[in-house]
């Protein structure tokens, strides 16, 4: 008997364009199911499905789902409500917004038992130990402010875990945490599946999350499954193309490695198709592809494929082994682009960053790395000017710099560039994007008009932002284009250095992968680069150098190679242990080097 | 320690689909009708009047009848006449007022949110203190002082009108001030006016819009009442506000000469006010995930 079965889960919006189409899977109890896709492949959509809720506009149109033995989608909406209380919890994504701020944490935790608060207390007490958290009175009476994100979400999942039930829901639980509590949580969620019985589904954008966590692991993609199997099958021997795109597009904190963008741009959810899904962007296309929907496949690794070609695919795979990219050795030049001495950076009384040094060579890519609270976003503002509560010394190419970005030169201000973390912020809403780009080339170099024009296409085409969509508003671009944009518009100021302030920590990992290989190739043409992150990976496949911030400080730095093989900072190490990595086929790992 | 990823925000729709998104709520397109209706009254109807709308034609307070539709007042002058004929100064003055006054509120507002620190500060409190003054009280001490004139009038609405217009705009221009585009056109030393003019003005299109309708309506009903208090347009002129206050003493002999042009004024300012709470909630409901 499965605990869970979905069969033909079928969800579409008013309009009738189905966002999720027969999606089937059934899990044992005690099993996790990692269920992995892109922004808009309708895996939350599937997420809140299995609780038998489709948010407004949307509408669960077909299919059951069995939990235990009730089929929820054939309830009565009381009775719908009355199963879920039993039989499913759920783990929202932003803890913060998920629990009442007005409410104690021992009344919310209690809230939704059946039976009164004393009867429920004991229990409340276990599960809140098993999560880790401390149960006695005093906690019980916190506020969840109070609480760190960390402890909010172990908060969240207590509530969802405490009533027992049959299915819990995971929706990105980890998305808004460091790796350090991110990798704590995923082992407690295991844990708490395996030793209470309860299935559970993550739904997840991070391969390396759904690796940790899944037993299952399930891709999906313009509302379908592509493929499913055991962790190993789907991770390590992917069979279905985007699967092994997906795994290709996330970078690696162990080796330098390529990474590969997936062509073309994700399906807008409710697009229709004759054939395979993925068929516009595959590399293993045929024409019998666009035919017919292909079923899913049994693949020889164990799992199943939606793909007609997958043994071909398999076979052509090895094939595409990746060879780790050599770091660019000895750079003579004298002069740094940028150095930075003794930077110290406060908000008002509190002091965030303490002594902060730090060159960077000419055509050279500094990743910054901390976790958030590290003060790197600060010492980032600090470089560009915009944080004015700094004492330190700068130099630029020999020269002093201003601290303060009134006192900076037209021309200083020219050479170094800054791209902002939100893609969905950072481009003016009421303008074109060929208007965004010209802005800085009226302002610096006088053009208008044609010549202007013709610099924002070349602009826009070094960025492989196609001309026709010059005259859009950022609003009809995706995330990822919009970086683009904003990197383009920084281009058109022709800069000598670029501060790149987590400009991929929110996209999709194939969007990512395109952003970090477009800022790769610049830097190939002699651009020096700061790149701000907290995650590794990234750090790893496109810094030369890397700063490590913790609390402010600088704790470790040096050559990417060096620092992330052998940290010698307890930080880093801890950091580095941290942070997940997709387990990578044999055949990659092989050749780490020492 | 949380770090948000940033999520993909409502789709923030050029202005050009604002009208469309507006026009989907019935509330807004009651309101729209009887707002455009009224302003439409008050320009055509001094065109269309049957008699001089300051002639003495009947007995005061006649009743309707006798080539008189809806009857004389207090004077004797036909109520048909002068309340087609009464909009018209109304409807420009309030226009004006709303210009200037919306005007002068969004560059205080804008300007303050900008500049920050000590000048907010100082624009923020004279802004206070402007709001402790009652427009109209303000209005009647100028008047008395200077004498009725219409334009005067106009500044002096206007002038009422500033301060809450400066707080809203400040308001709403100051989580745009830490949008990541407005820092980055000041990391490139954009000028101050090119930053408040292509960067943050169009960013808060949505609560100008809403705001521009609720001070219309305000000030119309600012003007009506001057009229009214005997302080704005002056007899023998025809003014809805002023009629009111003209056939007051005859209300039991002849009730249609305070009715109508109270019902003029109201459905001016009733059909107003639905547009622009009707715009703002459906600007709030499709924007509110912004900022």
């Amino acid at each position: 008997m499965k605990a869970v079965e979905v069969t033909g889960l079928t969800v579409a919006l008013d309009d009738g364009s189905v966002i999720v189409d027969d999606v089937s899977f059934s899990l044992e109890s005690g099993q996790v199911m990692g269920l992995v896709g892109e922004s808009g492949s309708g895996k939350s959509t599937v997420g809140l499905a299995l609780l038998g809720f489709a948010k407004k506009g949307a509408n669960i149109v077909g299919g059951k789902v069995v939990v235990g033995d009730v089929d929820l989608l054939s309830l009565a909406p009381n009775d719908l409500r009355e199963a879920r209380k039993k039989l499913i919890g759920f783990v929202p994504q932003d803890p913060a917004t998920a629990l009442n701020p007005a409410m104690r944490i021992g009344t919310q935790l209690t809230e939704g038992l059946i039976g009164d608060k004393k009867e429920n207390l004991p229990r409340i007490r276990e599960v809140l130990e098993t999560v880790g958290l401390p149960s006695d009175d005093a906690f019980l009476r916190r506020h969840p402010q109070e609480l760190s994100g960390g402890q909010q979400q172990r908060v969240a999942i207590a509530m969802a875990v405490a009533k027992k039930p049959k299915l819990i829901v995971f929706d990105e639980p980890t998305t808004g945490l460091d790796v350090s509590t991110q990798a704590r949580v995923l082992e407690m969620v295991a844990q708490l599946c395996a030793d209470n019985g309860m299935a559970a589904v993550f739904v997840s954008h991070d391969l390396a999350v759904v690796g940790t966590v899944g037993d299952l692991v399930t891709v999906m993609y313009a509302g379908k499954i592509l493929e499913t199997g055991t962790h190993e099958e789907v991770l390590q021997s992917a069979a279905h193309p985007y699967s092994i795109a997906l795994l290709d597009s996330v970078p690696s904190t162990r080796q330098r490695l390529a990474l590969v963008a997936i062509p073309g741009r994700a399906p807008a959810p409710g697009t229709k198709f004759d054939g395979c899904v993925f068929a516009d962007r595959c590399g293993f296309v045929e024409d019998r592809c666009r035919e017919a929907p292909p079923p899913m496949v049994a693949t020889s690794a164990g799992g199943e494929a939606r793909c007609i070609r997958v043994d071909h695919v398999r076979k052509n795979r090895t094939g595409q082994v990746k060879e780790p990219l050599r770091l660019v050795e000895g750079r003579e030049e004298k002069t740094s682009v940028l150095s930075v001495r003794n930077l110290n950076a406060s908000y008002g009384r509190s002091q965030v960053l303490y002594d902060i040094s730090f060159d960077v060579a000419p055509g050279e890519c500094v990743g910054v790395v901390g976790e958030s609270g590290s003060g790197k976003t600060t010492m980032s503002r600090c470089l560009i000017g915009l944080h004015e509560d700094q004492t330190g010394g700068f130099e630029m190419n020999g020269e002093p710099l201003p601290p303060r970005l009134r006192d900076r030169s037209k021309a200083i201000k020219q050479q170094m560039q800054y791209v902002f973390q939100n893609p969905y912020g950072s481009l003016n809403p009421r303008e074109t994007i060929a208007t965004a780009v010209m802005v800085p080339l009226r302002h610096f170099y006088g053009d208008r008009g044609k010549a202007a024009r013709t610099k924002a296409q070349e602009a826009l085409e070094r960025v492989e932002i196609p001309w026709r969509l010059a005259d859009r508003y950022p609003a009809e671009l995706s995330g990822g284009q919009r970086q683009r944009v904003a990197i383009a518009r920084a281009l058109a100021c022709n800069p000598s250095l670029l501060i790149c302030d987590e400009v991929t920590s929110g996209l999709d990992v194939s969007v990512q992968a395109s952003v970090v290989e477009l800022l790769r190739s610049l830097q190939d043409d002699g651009l020096s680069m700061i790149f701000i992150t907290h995650n590794l990976a990234v750090v790893r496949s496109i810094g030369d150098r890397v700063v490590v911030l913790s609390q402010g400080r600088v704790v470790e730095s040096g050559a990417v190679e060096s620092v992330l093989n052998g940290p010698q900072h307890p930080y880093t190490r801890g950091l580095l242990a941290d942070t997940l990595d997709v387990d990578r086929p044999d055949s990659e790992t092989s050749d780490l080097t020492g | 320690m949380i770090r948000t990823r940033p999520t993909e925000q409502g789709v923030q729709a050029p202005p050009q689909n604002l009208t469309r998104r507006v026009l989907t709520s019935k509330q807004t397109r009651l309101g729209l009708i009887m707002l455009v209706t009224m302003i439409l009254f008050a320009i055509i109807g001094p065109f269309l009047t049957p008699h001089s709308p300051t002639a003495v034609i009947a007995k005061p307070y006649a009743s309707p009848g006798d080539g008189l539709l809806l009857g004389a007042d207090s004077l004797g002058r036909d109520i048909v006449s002068r309340i087609l004929s009464g909009g018209i100064n109304l409807t420009w003055m309030g226009i004006a007022a709303t210009a200037g006054g919306v005007i002068l509120g969004t560059a205080i507002g804008l300007v303050a949110a900008f500049a920050g620190g000590i000048v907010d500060t100082l624009l923020m409190r004279v802004v206070d203190v402007l709001l402790t003054f009652p427009t109209i009280i303000m209005a009647i001490l100028f008047i008395s002082m200077v004498g009725p004139s219409r334009w005067i009038l106009v500044v002096l609405v206007a002038i009422g009108l500033t301060p809450g217009m400066a707080r809203v705009m400040r308001g709403a221009a100051r989580p745009v001030m830490r949008r990541e585009h407005v820092m980055w056109a000041r990391t490139i030393g954009l000028s101050s006016r090119h930053i408040l003019m292509r960067e943050v003005l169009p960013s808060v299109t949505s609560p100008l819009m809403v705001e521009i309708g609720l001070r219309l309506m305000w000030s119309v009903v600012g003007l009506a009442s001057l009229s009214f208090l005997g302080f704005g347009v002056q007899p023998p002129d025809a003014d809805w506000g002023l009629m009111v206050s003209e056939n007051k003493d005859g209300l039991a002999i002849q009730p249609l000469a305070v009715l109508i042009p109270a019902a003029c004024v109201a459905l001016f300012t009733i059909g107003g006010n639905l547009f622009a709470e009707g715009a703002a909630r459906v600007i709030g409901r499709t924007e509110g995930a912004r900022s």
